[in-house]
């Protein structure tokens, strides 16, 4: 028989999940009802606690809904007893996973595969990182191949580089830095990615590689502070890369453009005349309580029209993309769930909004695809808050389409 | 055999002769016009004789129709060869780029200490040399080649050659088996078709194919949203079969099927050799994909370079 | 079963494949490489019969590219040795004779691994020269079957092999050990290993050194030339926005009349 002491799910949760948490689980279900699709998964968190303590550890890791946890932190958010549920004990549980042998799915593997192999997780060539910047008509500094002192390393992550609807508001964003002035460089062809999707997927090896590379890329470079437009890879900077001895100064660019909001202001010219709702990404939202610098942004635009979803804040519903849910739609359906992004474009709409607010680089493809699903194509526009700035200063890319 | 023939390595499968094999024929015999020499098949089996008038574009047919030749094993198929081949010539051996052409081909001309080309897709002689076009790196990347040593061992790409119109003189030796058969280490047991009941993508008038530019399972939805309002069926090559994403039914090329439909949409399908010899005869072919580069533009009459995810939406709705 | 695999690394689609200077290679400084697909397929193979019936598996691969991570890869996921063999050349990869040669020799020296069966790749996208699997049926003296999609193994020294046929029809082959196979596809898909356990394999792992002597290496085959095709002269390519190409799309497919 095996007692509490030697269980391997007791053992496992002692080890990984910074000790006494997990222990202190009360069961009180608040994670689970919280959970998005806590209703689709045949362990909602609760459950991964209640079966690991009861030695069946084997269960949960060879289980569909292991992979189902989009990383939106309502359960980490809620927990009374403040159990770090989304970015330890989900993670530790599916690394546990593949280290006994268990496959996770086949487009999470391939992610995996092309972050490894080619530092970015769409699997595109290295030395294509910059050619979202080829017609680009304000000056790029890329350090790695001018090392100069910058004020801000703006580190632009794989979507912004890659992903053709991201390229442009990528754009907007060089063009806004250099409206303000600001001495900014990238990384050219050495940027790789910052790893947080998916440590939050498991790949614990894979997250300490890219620490430790980005660590001594970093280091070779001057910069006042890292500034960065993907909201995932702030959370890593900031809250997990100094566990590794990597710290650096870092911000989201919302909170970085508010604290400049009196140089910014006047250049914000044109109206934009819109209803607009934000929507309040999980990342710089419930993990980091940036709420009130992206709505500044947005009021501080003319013609913006600012109207709340019922959930907003540390409330809003998650877009279902975040820690590999990117890549996992399919096996999410294919067992239950649905694509909360559906939801949330709805969600949008019933407050009169014409066009959702987003400051995360996985939302605007998401979203977009479901304004097509919910029937609200052309009613609801989707745009990253960079791209009404832009707009709003006359720079701005995507209206001039 | 004289050193200035060229022998094919004619293939049965299921009973009818590979479309393959008349390609190669017709490849045989503009090279034999430049050589002088003669072009012979070589058609090994059982039951295979009654083939053997088909392959009229040939000057002789050798035809080995024994028991022990029944179903394809490399040992028995590559001794007979060899044999056969003897102590002169030919120039060149086509074999195609095929399923038994990969296996007989190269240990042939090991046997030969004949230099074997793999992947050829052009092939000339000038005076004593062969010059030789091959496709490699999924088709990114041309070489080439010339070849003077004789014989040579060339593994043709399906739609390198165009059947012959022109005839041989088409003369068929029936033979006995030149060396002794015994079953060897490798044995057929059984062949092993599709489970019946699924689409026959042979059949369809539309096809809309899939290749991991597809990237998730998810998607395909998308696709297969396209081939509905067309009146289609969805297809794919073989990197989604693998997945399991789809049945082996629908896999389109060297190891699937071989479609002529009225309409072929590749979606995300880089345009591999392999995948091509299944769809290239298609009557109309749009290709779409984010590489400039993809070889599927070569055989497309219509291309998109863009996102699937964008672009196919779009035409579903364009045309209902 | 005591079982070789033969992994050899192959250039890198996704990057842009650049011809060296002498205009008849692949630029060898710009080639990024990965494992040849069918090859981490033998692998995979390699691993489920050693899972179901017990024995060894041998990794082998010439030193070639950057073999060192498709190597650590193999050992993480559960390969018992590895043997890699020295190679000298940087700019240009062993030919498929040349290769099948040292390949040869290395696994018939591996004395205590007595290999039964050797599984390869039954193809790579690079191989011009040659084929490598059946070349190293020769070369081993063995038989050899290709274009296999899973081995099931079989009762005391042999295999079930199943080789693919156009129209996805398969042949049930029996092979009778010892044997080269080719593998085209494994019965399942290669298995993930996580990055951890592949630095940890960095770190423990040791590779064994098996030299063999110089292969022939004049094949009677002389590269002219090696260059990208021509950008298509074919398709007619269309342009615009998302909507603009599907509206020009669909009034192609009336014209042909595939729709009303």
């Amino acid at each position: 028989m095996t007692t509490l002491q030697t269980d391997p799910g007791m053992e496992f949760l002692a080890q990984r999940v910074d000790g006494d948490p997990a222990f202190g689980c009360i069961q009180c279900g608040t994670c689970a009802a919280s959970c998005p699709l806590g209703a689709a998964m045949e362990y909602p968190p609760r459950q991964l606690i209640l079966q690991a303590r009861s030695g069946n550890l084997d269960k949960i890791l060879s289980s569909a809904s292991l992979w189902m946890c989009v990383g939106c932190h309502t359960c980490s958010s809620r927990c009374p007893r403040g159990i770090e549920l989304a970015d330890d004990l989900w993670p530790a549980l599916r690394d546990r996973a593949m280290q006994e042998g268990i496959q996770p799915p086949a487009e999470l593997q391939e992610t995996f595969q092309n972050i490894f192999k080619y530092g970015n997780s769409l699997g595109e060539s290295a030395r294509k990182r910059l050619d979202w910047a080829k017609e680009l008509d304000v000056p790029l500094r890329d350090l790695s191949k001018e090392p100069t002192a910058v004020e801000v390393l703006w580190l632009v992550c794989d979507y912004p580089s890659y992903y053709p609807r991201n390229q442009v508001v990528t754009r907007d964003f060089a063009r806004v830095l250099t409206a303000l002035g600001v001495r900014w460089g990238v990384l050219g062809n050495k940027e790789k990615a910052v790893g947080d999707c998916d440590r939050l997927y498991g790949e614990e090896g894979l997250f300490e590689m890219l620490v430790e590379n980005n660590k001594k890329l970093f280091d070779k470079y001057q910069f006042e502070k890292i500034v960065t437009l993907d909201a995932h890879s702030y959370r890593a900077l900031e809250h997990f890369y100094p566990r590794y001895g990597a710290e650096y100064p870092v911000e989201h660019y919302t909170s970085y453009l508010a604290d400049r909001l009196d140089l910014l202001k006047p250049l914000l010219t044109k109206p934009v005349k819109a209803t607009v709702t934000y929507h309040d990404n999980c990342c710089i939202g419930r993990r980091a309580d940036i709420f009130d610098q992206p709505r500044m942004l947005l009021e501080a635009i003319p013609g913006v029209k600012l109207v709340e979803m019922a959930r907003n804040r540390e409330n809003a519903l998650c877009c279902g993309g975040g820690g590999g849910g990117m890549w996992l739609d399919g096996h999410i359906v294919e067992h239950g769930g649905q694509r909360l992004s559906d939801q949330r474009v709805r969600q949008a709409a019933e407050v009169g909004a014409e066009v959702l607010a987003v400051s995360c680089p996985l939302e605007l493809s998401r979203f977009e695809d479901s304004t097509k699903v919910a029937g609200l194509e052309n009613k609801l526009l989707v745009r990253d808050i960079i791209e009404l700035l832009a707009e709003s200063m006359d720079l701005g890319e995507k209206e001039k389409q | 055999m004289s050193a200035q023939d060229i022998l094919v390595l004619a293939e049965v499968n299921q009973d009818a002769v590979a479309d393959i094999t008349f390609e190669l024929l017709g490849g045989a015999r503009q090279l034999a016009g430049a050589t002088g020499g003669q072009v012979v098949a070589v058609l090994l089996g059982h039951g295979v004789a009654k083939h053997a008038e088909t392959l009229s574009a040939a000057d002789r047919i050798i035809v080995i129709d024994q028991e022990q030749l029944a179903a394809f094993s490399p040992t028995p198929y590559l001794a007979v060869l060899e044999s056969l081949v003897g102590s002169e010539g030919p120039r060149v051996v086509l074999a195609g780029s095929t399923t038994i052409g990969l296996d007989v081909a190269p240990m042939l001309g090991a046997k030969l200490n004949a230099p074997v080309v793999n992947a050829c897709q052009q092939v000339a002689v000038e005076g004593d040399v062969l010059k030789i076009t091959a496709a490699i790196c999924g088709g990114k990347v041309l070489a080439d080649l010339e070849v003077s040593a004789s014989p040579a061992v060339l593994l043709m790409l399906p739609g390198s050659f165009r059947p012959s119109e022109d005839k041989g003189a088409a003369t068929v030796e029936t033979l006995p088996s030149p060396v002794e058969l015994q079953p060897g280490a490798v044995t057929f047991e059984k062949m092993i078709l599709p489970a019946a009941g699924d689409v026959d993508i042979t059949q369809q008038d539309v096809l809309v194919a899939v290749g991991r530019g597809i990237q998730q399972e998810d998607n395909m939805e998308v696709a297969e949203e396209l081939a509905e309002s067309l009146g289609g069926e969805l297809a794919a090559s073989r990197p989604i079969i693998d997945q399991g994403w789809l049945p082996t039914t629908r896999q389109v090329g060297k190891s699937g099927m071989v479609v002529k439909p009225k309409c072929f949409i590749a979606l995300g399908v880089s345009g591999a050799p392999e995948h091509v010899e299944g769809m290239k005869d298609s009557e109309l072919i749009i290709a779409v994909n984010t590489d400039p580069g993809a070889p599927i533009f070569d055989v497309a009459d219509y291309g998109v370079v863009a996102d699937l995810l964008d672009v196919v939406p779009a035409l579903t709705e364009a045309i209902k | 079963m005591n079982i070789a695999v033969v992994v050899r690394q192959v250039p890198d689609l996704v990057e842009p494949l650049e011809i060296d200077a002498s205009g008849t290679a692949l630029d060898m400084d710009e080639v990024e490489f990965l494992i040849n697909e069918t090859d981490d397929h033998a692998l995979e193979q390699a691993l489920l019969l050693k899972e179901s019936g017990g024995g060894s598996v041998t990794v082998v691969a010439i030193d070639f590219g950057e073999v060192d991570d498709v190597l650590y890869t193999a050992a993480a996921k559960g390969a018992d040795r590895i043997v890699k063999i020295p190679y000298d050349d940087e700019d240009c990869p062993p030919r498929p004779t040349e290769a099948a040669a040292m390949i040869a020799e290395a696994v018939k020296d591996i004395k205590d691994i007595d290999a039964e069966l050797v599984l390869v790749g039954s193809s790579a996208h690079d191989e011009l020269e040659g084929v490598l699997a059946p070349l190293l049926a020769i070369k081993l003296e063995l038989p050899y079957l290709g274009v296999i999609r899973g081995v099931k193994p079989g009762e005391g020294g042999q295999v079930t092999a199943f080789k693919e046929f156009p129209g996805a029809a398969m042949a049930q082959m029996n092979v009778k050990l010892p044997a080269v196979l080719g593998i085209l596809a494994a019965d399942q898909p290669p298995r993930y290993v996580p990055v951890s356990r592949i630095r940890a394999a960095m770190k423990s792992t040791e590779f064994e050194e098996k030299e063999t002597a110089a292969a022939e290496t004049e094949t009677g085959v002389t590269v002219l030339r090696m260059y990208h095709p021509e950008p298509s002269e074919r398709a007619e390519m269309l342009t615009g926005s998302e909507d603009d190409v599907a509206a020009r799309l669909a009034e192609i497919l009336k014209e042909k009349g595939v729709i009303q």
